[in-house]
């Protein structure tokens, strides 16, 4: 009995061929272990910051410009930029991963985040910078 | 987009309502039916059940109402006691199994019972597990191995047995994975609870050999790493198990093979 085209179901490919898609891409621990490790980081960076910023209140600009100026509160604002920004890129992607399935809005999505971040860290880091080095 | 509300023809009618007569102890169920023949959106039918009549659990009650109110009630069932897998359905809010739930546990009121959430409907409380089962088989869940076959069975010790003790009664009835979120937005790729701890049973297993084949077939954004410990899974259970723990170690095993 020969069978038409028309008669056939649209999709005739095995279920698990649907199942196994493109294989696995091999990937993601990293992504994984990073967001874990600058959650870590942000949680001591985090208790610093609060602390530096209470110290401030009331100070005066002078002061706050000073405090900034430290060695080590430099170092340790820049440090908690650039952690905080790298974390956020690593959620914001699991976020687009999880609920945006148009595979062009995904692309722009994630190069959008990226390219934001990077310019962020860059204009946080300026910032101390220019205090610090006293610019 | 994620989709967050149903299609119009998706969208749930009143549906008629079967009164009990003459009842001792009535409880009512209201139960989500669909036909694939007929054309018409899901409704919810209304049934009256006589519980002075009927055995203890919900099961009991579906099937009262087949045999003796409305004969198109349609649903999957096999063991009735909890080892086979086939009645989960959603009943009272949370991804069951129909034979192991009591009436008596429900919440007071009328008893709501679906198909487990988000998955295609064949017929009323009949999901379609094509695809589920398809995800089973992609992690070639049998014992694989390199060495030898000896000439008795693979040995193992009482202690690496113990390790597969809240793995093994895994029934695959789906309740887990279609209770989970991540499974619901992104079902396609992401392998879900019930698959992951299967994968887990045979990665701990002591008489496999390919353990680092199955995490490198692991190690993926979408098949794994959409995990992100909501914890229905564990929660709704019907075996009391933990696929949430059991997706935690096969992470600690794949960041354990590489350098931190």
């Amino acid at each position: 009995m020969s069978t038409n085209a028309k008669d056939l179901p649209k999709d005739l490919q095995n279920p698990l061929k649907r199942a196994r898609g493109l294989g696995s891409a091999q990937f993601g621990v990293g992504h994984w272990w990073t967001q874990r490790v600058t959650a870590a980081g942000l949680i001591l960076l985090g208790l610093w910051f609060v602390v530096l910023v209470l110290g401030l209140l009331h100070a005066d600009y002078a002061t706050a410009r000073a405090t900034v100026a430290k060695p080590w509160n430099a170092v340790l604002l820049v440090a908690f930029i650039v952690t905080a920004f790298w974390h956020a890129v690593l959620g914001l992607q699991v976020v687009i991963e999880d609920y945006v399935h148009t595979r062009w809005k995904e692309i722009f999505l994630m190069v959008a985040i990226k390219f934001l971040a990077v310019l962020g860290v860059l204009a946080g880091a300026l910032a101390v910078l220019r205090i610090a080095l006293g610019a | 987009m994620a989709e967050f509300t149903l299609p119009k023809n998706s969208k749930i009618q009143p549906g008629k309502h079967f009164p009990a007569k003459d009842a001792k102890k009535p409880r009512t169920f209201r139960i989500y039916r669909w036909s694939p023949d007929d054309g018409q959106n899901p409704r919810i039918d209304t049934y009256e059940v006589d519980l002075a009549a009927c055995g203890p659990m919900v099961l009991d009650a579906l099937l009262k109402i087949k045999n003796e109110i409305d004969p198109t009630l349609t649903l999957r069932r096999s063991c009735r006691e909890g080892i086979c897998g086939s009645c989960a359905m959603n009943i009272d809010g949370t991804n069951t199994l129909a034979c192991t739930r009591a009436i008596e546990e429900c919440a007071a009121g009328d008893v709501k019972i679906y198909p487990l959430p988000h998955m295609p409907v064949v017929k009323d409380l009949v999901p379609d597990l094509t695809h589920f089962y398809a995800q089973f088989a992609s992690i070639r869940p049998w014992l694989r191995t390199q060495s030898a076959a000896p000439d008795r069975e693979r040995l193992q010790s009482p202690q690496d047995r113990k390790k597969l003790d809240g793995l093994y009664e895994c029934i695959l009835c789906a309740c887990c994975s279609t209770s989970c979120p991540s499974y619901w937005w992104n079902g396609d790729r992401y392998l879900g609870p019930a698959i992951l701890l299967q994968a887990y049973r045979w990665i701990v297993d002591s008489r496999d050999e390919d353990t680092g084949t199955r995490l490198d077939d692991l190690e993926d954004p979408f098949k794994l790493y959409r995990c992100h410990t909501i914890m229905n899974c564990a929660r709704t259970c019907p075996k009391g198990l933990n696929p949430a723990k059991a997706i935690a170690e096969i992470k600690k095993l794949i960041v354990e093979r590489r350098s931190a």
